[in-house]
């Protein structure tokens, strides 16, 4: 099946090519408007009179669509059967390890078709470039105001909904003294053990890691440079290794350090603690980065009562603790812990940080990936 | 043209056969349909987003020669460049690898041996993608069984590298090759040896003057299959080396579905392009001498 073939590259890129086809060609079919007209158009719940109307749209609706939420990814298996629990909607996951272009793509193929997603989760920049393609649909739940503004779209077509900060971690069975910086990772005792999650092109995790390492080595958000050239002499030393890290990779022991996000890391201490990996989670001191993803509704969502019901979940108590306990950081923690409403015992749970996150500009953000995507295979090989 | 009658062209109206009609081609409709769906559509699509790109200015579709520039400098002509190396090295060794074997096989007189090698090769040239990637991290890898059993990280070895790529790409190469060339040395009949011994010709002139210009065209046919089979491949590559190797399939990947780099999805069209026109000369050379060798090799 994944005989690597010139036919199947073939067919890849067929399949590519012709979603870019049908997504030029697809027009919305007038079948899905009608009643669901005032849904999509609704702003807020009490564009629908308040929730209880909300949820009984709903759940007329019966359904909702959701595309890359992996289960053990920042709690999302519970989130969904909590969802389900609590009103009767069913919800349909598709596609759990989607990219956020994968999700972009996927709006723009189905438009109009009862299976597109009906809310996405985006990394910022396609947040951003969705929103600047009005592709997402305006929607301020009731905790908009809490939102910090420098982490939500004026017009409310995105806002950031759960983050983390970039994290080493490390098998304690297998590595004496566990790294606590950027710096320590260079150490000899470290050699082969040093590994990213996936490559920093591709994945925004790693991309993180890079960021994060940049600015323990005097970069700066508009400089990823420091960053580029730490993973260099990483690599150099020998201490690097361009294996993904998994859970798989994890409970093996391939990949005994890992940066990743820290609700990551500290979710794979967790499961594998009965396994004989002892996985131990620190935020790097010298290069503190942290990172928030996007909530956004699709415009022509095929449930767009569901899809908005889902936000309100997501940014009610409730949903912000479900976050909360798979170790991600929810954007309302810091208004929740003021009002008390934060679960007290995972706030506990978190990796330890000192300081306040602050956050790259769009301008800063374009141009490190810029940067990356220049030099990152220039200083690897 | 008249329309010949149905008595002549119908299965019952005689012995002889006609081999040619002037609606034959109606048979070959359905492939001819397939192949332009499924082949030339994609193919049709790949160009125009290679050469288009939205206006910055007004979001309108243009043309352009951006991307296609783009393609080709920078980190992405790099990785064409990995990919081409790696492939050509992988199927050099690859082809030389594969024939001896074939030739160890077709010699031999064993025929169970045979038997079990072709089966093997079967096996094993279908066996790539994740799980063979996988099957060598937990072989070769950094904690894997033989590296440890071996020492092989006092030797220098690195499955993480190029060299470490090259190898598990001859994994699958290898038996490739077997498979495509032993029809061929099968058809080096042993009269053509014999005729040469009997006229006085060394071992080494018999191959070098009969052997391999016979199987020159053949040899090269394989080589071409290796090298686009490299070329192509993905998923073992991006399990392995992610991006510390590059390889134009990965960047496409990452240009196409990623978390990070937004719109870049032209450009990897345009690369996908670069590859198609790549693995087309290869073909080229390979093409005409193909039909040299039909004659000899049936």
């Amino acid at each position: 099946m994944f005989r690597p073939s010139r036919l199947g590259a073939t067919a890849l890129l067929g399949a590519a090519a012709l979603t870019t086809l049908t997504a030029c060609g697809a027009a919305p079919d007038g079948a899905a408007a009608g009643a669901a007209v005032k849904a999509n158009a609704s702003t807020s719940a009490a564009g629908f009179g308040g929730m209880k109307a909300l949820v009984a749209a709903a759940e007329k609706e019966g359904k909702l669509n959701v595309i890359a939420l992996p289960a053990d990814w920042a709690n999302y298996g519970e989130l969904i059967k909590a969802f389900e629990a609590k009103y009767k909607i069913k919800v349909g996951s598709e596609n759990p390890d989607a990219s956020s272009a994968d999700e972009i793509a996927a709006v723009k193929a189905r438009r109009g078709q009862k299976r597109a997603p009906d809310v996405l989760d985006l990394g910022i920049a396609f947040a951003r470039s969705g929103a600047a393609e009005n592709l997402f649909a305006p929607y301020k739940v009731e905790a908009f105001d809490k939102i910090p503004a420098g982490q939500k779209d004026p017009e409310a077509r995105w806002y950031n909904d759960y983050g983390g900060y970039v994290s080493i971690g490390c098998d304690a069975k297998r590595i004496k003294n566990c790294p606590q910086t950027f710096a320590d990772l260079l150490k000899p005792e470290y050699k082969g053990k040093v590994a990213l999650n996936g490559n920093p092109t591709k994945s925004g995790s790693a991309f993180g890691g890079v960021y994060a390492a940049g600015l323990a080595n005097k970069g700066s958000f508009a400089d990823i440079q420091p960053g580029i050239d730490f993973f260099a002499k990483l690599k150099k030393s020998g201490n690097f290794i361009p294996v993904e890290s998994t859970p798989a990779t994890v409970e093996k022991g391939e990949t005994p350090i890992s940066i990743d996000w820290d609700y990551l890391n500290a979710g794979y201490a967790d499961q594998f603690r009965g396994k004989g990996v002892d996985w131990k989670v620190s935020v790097p001191s010298d290069g503190v980065y942290a990172q928030y993803y996007s909530q956004a509704i699709n415009k022509q969502a095929p449930h767009p009562a569901a899809a908005r019901l889902w936000m309100e979940f997501l940014y009610s108590a409730e949903g912000q603790n479900l976050w909360l306990k798979g170790y991600a950081r929810p954007v309302l923690l810091p208004a929740m812990t003021a009002d008390g409403s934060a679960d007290k015992g995972s706030v506990a749970k978190l990796p330890k940080v000192e300081g306040t996150p602050s956050f790259p500009s769009s301008a800063e953000l374009d141009k490190a990936k810029a940067a990356l995507a220049e030099n990152w295979d220039k200083a690897l090989s | 043209m008249p329309v010949p009658s149905p008595s002549r062209t119908g299965p019952a109206g005689g012995t002889r056969r006609r081999r040619r009609g002037p609606r034959t081609w109606i048979a070959a409709l359905p492939l001819l349909v397939f192949t332009g769906l499924c082949f030339g559509l994609p193919v049709a699509a790949l160009l125009y987003g290679a050469v288009t790109g939205a206006d910055p200015a007004t979001g309108s579709t243009r043309l352009t020669g951006e991307h296609l520039r783009r393609s080709l400098q920078g980190p992405y002509l790099g990785s064409l460049i990995g990919s081409v190396q790696l492939s050509a090295l992988t199927a050099v060794i690859g082809s030389v690898a594969g024939v001896l074997i074939a030739q160890a096989i077709v010699t031999s007189r064993r025929t169970w041996l045979r038997s079990a090698t072709l089966t093997a090769s079967g096996v094993l040239a279908n066996f790539g993608g994740v799980p063979l990637a996988f099957a060598f991290i937990a072989t070769a890898g950094i904690s894997g069984v033989v590296t440890r059993l071996a020492d092989l990280d006092s030797l220098g070895w690195n499955l993480y590298s190029f060299t470490g790529l090259a190898v598990v790409y001859l994994y699958f190469l290898t038996p490739l090759m077997v498979l495509v060339i032993i029809p061929a040395l099968d058809g080096l009949r042993p009269q053509w040896r014999e005729a040469a011994q009997n006229s006085g010709a060394t071992g080494r002139q018999f191959w070098r003057l009969v052997g391999l210009p016979v199987l020159a065209p053949s040899l090269l046919g394989g080589f071409v299959l290796l090298f686009g089979s490299a070329f192509a491949a993905h998923a073992t590559a991006a399990a392995l080396v992610g991006g510390s190797v590059p390889l134009v399939t990965l960047k496409i990947a990452d240009a196409l579905s990623g978390n990070v780099l937004v719109g870049q999805e032209n450009v990897a069209l345009a690369l996908s392009l670069d590859m198609i026109v790549i693995a087309g000369l290869v073909m080229a050379v390979y093409l005409p001498l193909q039909r040299r060798s039909a004659r000899w090799l049936r």
